[in-house]
């Protein structure tokens, strides 16, 4: 048999043991997967179009640039801005707009925005050029987090004045929490998140299929007390079309057995207690701090602050930012698909106003968006 | 329910542009996505550049234009090259801008007859590097069988083409002949596609497009992808003067290749143009292994990914067999693969692309958006 048959056919069982699972349970159930790689995954591989007619899969706070606060965006555009700063980015947030624009609107104007693919290139940077200022945009979960202290240490090692970080990354579980005790709805930030279309309002979430490239640094275990706290289960699943939907297959059949567990279905890459060398690096440069997430507000512990001894870097100190908490726009319900309570179809901007070409909400903008997935490889389909 | 952003760049046919219209321009910026060949660029097309300049030729907005001397039948095609960093696996800016150009002929069915060649160079660049850049144009126009038979050179300061550039840009323009008798005229026209026609490919997808981003953002990797950058003009005339062609050249209908914006680019034009709905099998679409893991590595849909030296094909089904056999008989089509089909647009529905995929199921395929970014994790 080749290969592919003999995947295509894995498939269909896979499927088949779904469809029965989900009939057991007897009701409409919603899965939240976290990750923005598994959004992509799921729309790119079709597998919207072959689950359970009573599954819901529902996007979670894994995509980076759609959980970035207003104001965070706010203050990296005004940093970009000024004059001897070059700003180095990972190559997704530059479209997302702000108050007064986005990173790639600020330069067309002539600020010296730069794509980045790693910290340590931000890094090489301001060794080549001595008079400028490097600020590094650290934004991402636990998977970029520990590169970021990689290139602080690095930055320090070599003695560079002139290399900052903006610190705006996350951790994922204190947001995973937040989600499912339904605490802090709609966060503080003033964003409304009854912007139009009713959908599905306040749609309960069953289990999350939890983000494989955060589990493979803080392991399956820290997903723990999402199990403990709330009673929800959690399956680790890997990016194959496959794995995702043996993950929610497996998910599935512990809602019908009242089973609340945590499972690791993905044990080639991630392990019960994660990647120790990551894990160490990222507590060595930095602590837990609390964090501001679009939609979910502050959360208490659900950031990375730079430890003591590299305050130095701080590019938020270093330049005088104190970024204000802006509103979200006008509308825009990506707080409420973050949150997984509607769907981006929901929205009534979805596909109108708010398109990947003209984007009003991070959502749309991000390749790892919910409403981008939806838009690009669903829209018209349902 | 969202609308449909055209697809095409083309005006409005209702509302003729003239040549002292204003356009339609925004106050904002140009944005490098406007480069990105995707749905902004066709946005930045359609409002500053097409108003003004519009004319039955340019509108057809074909890979060359076909332009009517006398008895003949000229094809005349230009572009720009760049790309970051110059020297690239595979290939160089040399190499593409010969081939870019030789293609966009070929795709309109003509023979190159000559190039033209302007470098513009800024200061500071090595010498050393320019000079194996234009010997590789040499040896690429060679292997094309086309002369670059007139050329023009500019040197500007440091800074014009950018602080962090490579510093250079090549234009090349091409003049190709079409072929007149009748018996060998060649119909090459969207617009004459229709449900049942099959679509090819003379290769594998998306290696250009991921040699150039793994060299330009991460040179470490171990993974390695050579661009398939070659000029198409040998393997399409083998396929024009293979007898089952010979015998029926109508039989081929619709010639492209997926340059900016890839596969999907390409198959949603197709589908605005043609009225149709564009069906292609995922399993079947020929990928290299490790263009598949770079693919996923950098987070991209290989299907968007940028060729330069591949073709797609619309072939009636009757002929399908026959072209698929003799592309493979040539060196750059031996992994030619028929992977889709057109269907009719459904009651009620628009046209467009839709993938079945590996697993089986369903989802739509549309024009890229903008530039093409990897995923921060």
């Amino acid at each position: 048999m080749l290969p592919q048959q003999f995947k295509r056919e894995h498939m269909a069982q896979v499927l088949e043991g779904w469809r029965a699972a989900a009939a057991q349970v007897a009701r409409p159930v919603a899965f939240m997967e976290v990750c923005g790689t598994h959004t992509v995954a799921a729309w790119r591989s079709g597998l919207h179009s072959l689950m359970p007619v009573t599954v819901t899969l529902l996007s979670g706070p894994g995509c980076p640039v759609c959980v970035t606060s207003q104001g965070d965006i706010d203050g990296m555009v005004e940093l970009a801005g000024r004059s001897g700063v070059t700003f180095c980015s990972y190559g997704d947030m530059l479209r997302v707009p702000g108050k007064k624009g986005s990173l790639e609107q600020a330069r067309s104007a002539g600020a010296d925005v730069r794509v980045v693919y790693s910290a340590l290139d931000a890094v090489g940077l301001a060794a080549r050029q001595p008079r400028r200022q490097v600020v590094f945009a650290a934004v991402g979960f636990e998977t970029t987090a520990p590169a970021s202290a990689v290139a602080i240490q690095e930055a320090q090692r070599q003695g560079l004045t002139n290399f900052s970080v903006l610190v705006s990354h996350k951790r994922i579980v204190p947001a995973m929490l937040a989600i499912s005790s339904g605490a802090s709805p709609g966060g503080s930030s003033g964003g409304p998140s009854g912007g139009g279309g009713g959908g599905l309002a306040q749609v309960g979430i069953d289990g999350f299929l939890c983000p494989g490239h955060v589990a493979v640094i803080v392991g399956a275990k820290a997903f723990a007390p999402v199990v403990e706290e709330c009673g929800l289960p959690c399956v680790v699943a890997g990016f194959e079309p496959l794995q995702m939907a043996q993950g929610l297959a497996r998910l599935t059949e512990l809602v019908r057995d009242k089973s609340p567990v945590v499972e690791n279905l993905y044990p080639q890459a991630v392990t019960e207690e994660g990647n120790a060398r990551a894990l160490e690096l990222m507590d060595e440069v930095f602590c837990p701090a609390p964090a501001r997430w679009r939609a979910l507000g502050a959360i208490a512990d659900s950031g990375l602050g730079l430890r003591r001894e590299y305050q130095d870097f701080d590019a938020a100190a270093r330049f005088g930012l104190h970024p204000e908490e802006a509103p979200e726009p006008v509308g825009c319900r990506c707080g409420d698909v973050i949150m997984g309570r509607c769907r981006p179809v929901d929205c009534a901007m979805f596909g109108g106003a708010c398109t990947p070409v003209h984007p009003i909400g991070p959502c749309m903008v991000s390749s790892e968006g919910s409403c981008q997935a939806w838009f690009k490889y669903g829209e018209g389909l349902h | 329910m969202h609308q449909e952003t055209p697809s095409s760049p083309l005006p409005p046919a209702s509302s003729p542009a003239t040549s002292d219209s204003q356009g339609l321009c925004g106050e904002g910026r140009v944005l490098l996505g406007h480069g990105g060949g995707g749905r902004l660029t066709d946005e930045l097309l359609s409002s500053c550049v097409l108003p003004h300049l519009n004319n039955a030729v340019l509108s057809e907005l074909l890979d060359s234009a076909v332009l009517e001397a006398g008895r003949e039948r000229v094809a005349l095609t230009i572009d720009s090259y760049v790309v970051t960093p110059l020297e690239f696996p595979g290939g160089d800016i040399g190499k593409l801008a010969v081939c870019g150009t030789v293609n966009d002929l070929t795709m309109v069915g003509a023979r190159p007859l000559g190039l033209a060649l302007a470098v513009v160079a800024q200061e500071g660049l090595e010498q050393a590097l320019l000079d194996r850049i234009i010997r590789s144009v040499g040896e690429m126009a060679r292997a094309a069988g086309v002369n670059i038979v007139t050329g023009d050179t500019k040197v500007v300061e440091r800074g014009v083409l950018g602080a962090q550039g490579p510093g250079l840009i090549l234009t090349t323009a091409g003049v190709g002949l079409l072929p007149i008798s009748p018996e060998a005229e060649r119909h090459l026209d969207p617009r004459r596609v229709r449900p049942g026609d099959m679509v090819l490919i003379t290769g594998r997808v998306a290696e250009h497009g991921l040699a150039v981003m793994l060299a330009r953002h991460l040179p470490e990797a171990e993974i390695k992808v050579q661009s398939d950058v070659a000029p198409l003009n040998g393997l399409m005339e083998s396929l024009w003067g293979c007898a089952e062609v010979q015998a029926d050249p109508a039989a081929l209908v619709f010639l492209r290749d997926p340059t900016r914006g890839g596969l999907s680019g390409l198959a949603a034009d197709l589908a605005q143009r043609a009225r149709v709905r564009v069906v292609l099998e995922e399993e079947v679409i020929p990928v290299a292994p490790a263009v598949r893991h770079a693919a996923g590595l950098l987070g991209l849909d290989l299907l968007e990914v940028a060729n330069e030296g591949k073709a797609v094909l619309v072939v009636r089904p009757e002929a399908a067999q026959a072209v698929l056999a003799a592309l493979r008989r040539h060196a750059l089509g031996r992994d030619a693969a028929i992977i889709g089909r057109i269907e009719p647009v459904p009651d009620g529905g628009m046209p467009g692309v839709e993938l079945i995929t590996t697993i089986g199921g369903r989802r739509l395929i549309q024009k890229p958006f903008g530039e093409q970014v990897a995923r921060i994790c």
